[in-house]
C-alpha cells in the first residue's frame, strides 16, 4: 500500500534554540526557523534566533542527521532592504540547507547573491496554481513551495503534476483564514503589518476586559473581536477568528472562521499519494511540551504509514485550539 | 485655457469594480464614466470571484469601446486569488487580449505577461526597489501599490521608478482592500459555501457591513475579500505624493457618484479645490462610512489624520 511512497520529511518549528533541539530530538527531518527581527512572520518577543545561536543550532541539527531551513519570508519595505539583506547573507554564510523566501526581491537577491543556496517559496508568496508557482521557479530557481493551506487533496494533486518542484504542505497548527502574504487585517487595527514586521495579531495589543458579571471581552487594539461569558473558554484575539454582527445573521457569528486549529492527521496518506513531500508543523510560538508532544506523535505516524501499518494520531484532538480541529480546505470543497 | 493632459500633474484613474453590482448598471455606470469622467485610465475585469466574471463578459466589448471613445486608457485587470481551473482559465484568457494592456494581480498573470508591457496590480506585493525593478525588467511599466504601503516606503519607492522610467499608482479613494481568502463570506453571512453561492453578493453594491459584538462597524465583506468599513481619502495626501513621484491617482468605484468623486479628486490634484474643501465635498456624498488614511501614515489603517495636522 505504501508502494511508490517517497519518505516525507517531517518539518518541524523551532522557535528557540531550545525548541530546536526538542524538536530534533523529538524526530524532526527538518527543523524551520527565524531571526530576531522582522524578517520573519513569528516576529515575536521572546522568539526566535541570534545569527550565534542559528550557528550552534545548525551544528547541533547536523549532527543528528537534521535540517535546518531559515525562513526569511516577509517583504522588506522600500529604503530597508538592508536588513533583509543581511538576513540572507548570514543564511548562506552559516550554511542553513534552505532559506524560505516571499518576498520577490529578496528571492532575486537571494539567487544572484548566492547561487548555491536553496531556496524554498514561502505560503507568503501566496503561490496558490501551477503557473504562479512556475513562475518563481523559473525566475528564482525554487526547489520547493509550501502550498497555501486553501487547496483541497485533489487540488494538490493536480499542482504536483504541473510543476517542477517539490510540495510542502501544512498538516497540524494553527489555520489562518486569510491568504497568507496578503492579509493587511493586523496593520489596519494595530499599525504593525504582518507583511512588513511579521506579527499577526501583536500580543501588546491584546487585551481582555472582564465586566462585573465576569463576562470577557477580548480586543486587539481598540476593535472587539470576541466575547464570552463566565466560563466560556476564550480563545487568542485574531481578526479572522472573531464574532461579528451583520444583518444575514441574528447575532452575532464567527464571520470567517471558529477558532479551531488544522488537523490533517487522517488525510496523511491521502497527502504522500497527492505528492506531497514535505509536511509542515505550525506553531514556531508554541511550548516545548507542544512541540515534543506533536512532533513525536507525527514521527511515529509517518513512520507506520511507510511501515503499511496505521498511523494512530488520535490523541493529538487535544493539543487543539480550543480543543476544536478542523481539515479546513484540505477536506474538500465545502469549507469554501 | 484648457491644460492638456500631459500638462497635468499626475493621472486620476478609476480601478475596477470589486462589487457585484447588476450587469446593466455594470454597464451604464462605466458608458458614464466614458462621457463624463475625468479619468485618464480605467480598469475593466473581475478581480475578486470568477464566478462572477461572466455575469459582465457580454458587456465587456460595449463598454471598452465605449471608454476608448471617451478618450479613456482601457487596462483589464486580473483576478487577484488563482486557484480553480476557472479562476486560472480566466487569467489565460485576460492576458491573451492583444488590444489592450492588462494588469497583473497574482503570479499566474506574471507569467503569462512576462516579456511584454504590462501594469502590476495592487494584490501583487511590490514592497521593494529590487522587486520592482525585478518586474520591470519583466515588463511592467506601472505599479499600483499594496495599500498598506506607508508614506515613508513609497518615497524611495518612487525613486526606484523614476530611475527605471517606470510609473507609480497609488489608491486614494475608496474602500480598502485588506484580505483575500479562498472562502467566500459572503456565502458564509447567508449560511451557503462559495459553490452554492447564488450570487448573494449582488444585494451589497458596496459590500456588507460587519459590525463587531458592542455594534461599531469594522469591516466590509465582498465575497472572498475583507475590506475597510470606513473609505481611503487621501485627497489631503495628493501634493505630497505627487512630489514624491506618483503619477497615478486610483479611485476605486462605488455606488455614489464616481463622476462627482474623480471631479473633485481632478480639482484638488489640480490644486484648484482644497484638500478640506475636497473632503467636505467628499463628506456630503452618501458614503455611510468615516475616511480613513492611517496606512499612510505609519499608524493603523483605520485612523485618520487630517491633512492640516501634519
Amino acid at each position: 500500500m505504501t508502494e511508490g511512497y517517497r519518505r516525507p520529511e517531517l518539518v518541524c518549528p523551532a522557535g528557540t534554540p531550545a525548541g530546536l533541539r526538542t524538536a530534533v530530538d523529538a524526530g524532526a527531518d527538518a527543523v524551520y526557523c527565524g531571526l530576531q527581527n522582522e524578517t520573519n512572520a513569528r516576529n515575536f518577543p521572546g522568539l526566535n534566533f541570534t545569527p550565534a545561536e542559528l550557528e550552534q543550532s545548525i551544528a547541533y541539527a547536523h549532527a543528528r542527521q537534521a535540517k535546518v531551513l531559515l525562513a526569511v519570508n516577509t517583504f522588506p519595505p522600500a529604503g530597508r532592504f538592508e536588513l533583509w539583506r543581511e538576513a540572507v547573507d548570514t543564511a548562506a554564510r552559516l550554511g542553513v540547507d534552505a532559506m524560505i523566501v516571499g518576498d520577490m526581491g529578496v528571492a532575486d537577491y537571494a539567487a544572484h547573491s548566492h547561487p548555491q543556496l536553496r531556496l524554498h517559496l514561502s505560503v507568503q508568496a501566496g503561490a496558490s496554481s501551477p503557473e504562479a508557482i512556475r513562475f518563481y521557479c523559473q525566475e528564482f530557481g525554487i526547489k520547493r513551495v509550501v502550498l497555501p493551506r486553501i487547496l483541497t487533496v485533489p487540488e494538490i494533486a493536480d499542482i504536483h503534476s504541473q510543476i517542477p518542484c517539490e510540495i510542502e504542505a501544512f498538516i497540524f497548527g494553527n489555520i489562518g483564514m486569510m491568504a497568507e502574504g496578503r492579509c493587511s487585517l493586523t496593520n489596519y487595527v494595530t499599525g504593525l503589518s504582518t507583511n512588513m514586521d511579521g506579527v499577526c495579531s501583536p500580543a501588546a495589543d491584546v487585551r481582555y476586559e472582564e465586566d462585573a458579571a465576569r463576562n470577557l471581552t477580548i480586543k486587539l487594539g481598540p476593535c472587539t473581536i470576541d466575547r464570552f461569558a463566565a466560563g466560556e473558554s476564550a480563545g487568542y484575539p485574531t481578526i479572522c477568528k472573531g464574532r461579528y454582527l451583520c444583518g444575514a445573521q441574528p447575532a452575532g457569528y464567527y464571520a470567517f472562521e471558529e477558532p479551531v486549529s488544522l488537523n490533517l492527521s487522517a488525510l496523511l496518506p491521502d497527502l504522500m499519494r497527492a505528492g506531497v513531500t514535505a509536511l509542515k508543523i505550525e506553531g514556531r510560538q508554541r511550548s516545548r511540551a507542544y512541540v515534543r508532544a506533536v512532533v513525536s506523535a507525527f514521527r511515529r505516524a509517518v513512520d507506520a504509514i511507510m511501515a503499511g501499518n496505521d498511523p494512530g494520531l488520535a490523541g493529538l484532538l487535544a493539543l487543539t485550539e480550543g480543543h476544536r480541529e478542523t481539515e479546513g480546505a484540505f477536506g474538500g470543497k465545502t469549507w469554501r | 485655457m484648457e491644460m492638456t493632459v500631459g500638462e497635468q500633474p499626475g493621472d486620476i484613474t478609476l480601478g475596477p469594480v470589486l462589487f457585484n453590482w447588476k450587469p446593466e448598471s455594470w454597464r451604464d455606470f462605466y458608458f458614464r464614466i466614458a462621457d463624463e469622467a475625468p479619468v485618464t485610465a480605467v480598469y475593466l475585469g473581475e478581480t475578486v470571484c470568477s464566478k462572477r466574471a461572466v455575469l459582465f463578459e457580454p458587456y465587456y466589448e460595449a463598454v471598452a469601446e465605449r471608454l476608448a471613445a471617451g478618450g479613456k486608457t482601457v487596462v483589464f485587470s486580473t483576478l487577484s486569488e488563482v486557484v480553480l481551473k476557472l479562476d486560472r482559465k480566466q487569467v489565460e484568457s485576460t492576458c491573451a487580449a492583444t488590444d489592450y494592456l492588462v494588469e497583473a494581480n497574482d503570479g499566474s498573470a506574471l507569467l503569462a505577461l512576462q516579456g511584454r508591457p504590462h501594469h502590476i496590480g495592487p494584490f501583487v506585493n511590490v514592497y521593494n526597489e529590487r522587486t520592482l525593478s525585478f518586474l520591470a525588467g519583466k515588463g511592467a511599466r506601472n505599479f499600483c501599490l499594496p495599500p498598506e504601503m506607508p508614506a515613508t516606503a513609497i518615497r524611495p519607492l518612487c525613486a526606484a521608478a523614476k530611475s527605471l522610467d517606470v510609473s507609480v499608482e497609488v489608491q486614494v479613494f475608496g474602500r480598502i482592500p485588506l484580505a483575500l481568502s479562498a472562502r467566500c463570506y459572503h456565502a458564509r453571512a447567508h449560511g451557503r459555501i462559495k459553490d452554492s453561492c447564488q450570487f448573494v453578493c449582488e444585494n451589497d453594491p458596496d459590500g456588507l457591513q460587519l459590525r463587531m459584538l458592542d455594534g461599531r462597524p469594522f469591516l466590509a465583506v465582498n465575497g472572498i475579500q475583507t475590506m475597510s468599513h470606513d473609505y481611503l481619502n487621501l485627497a489631503g495626501e495628493l501634493a505630497e505624493l505627487h512630489a514624491m513621484g506618483v503619477s497615478r491617482f486610483r479611485l476605486s468605484p462605488h455606488s455614489c457618484d464616481m463622476i462627482e468623486v474623480a471631479a473633485i479628486f481632478r480639482a484638488a490634484l489640480d490644486g484648484r479645490m482644497s484638500p478640506s474643501e475636497a473632503t467636505a465635498r467628499l463628506q456630503a456624498l452618501p458614503l455611510g462610512a468615516p475616511f480613513s488614511n492611517g496606512f499612510y501614515y505609519g499608524k493603523p489603517g483605520f485612523s485618520w489624520t487630517a491633512a492640516a495636522a501634519h
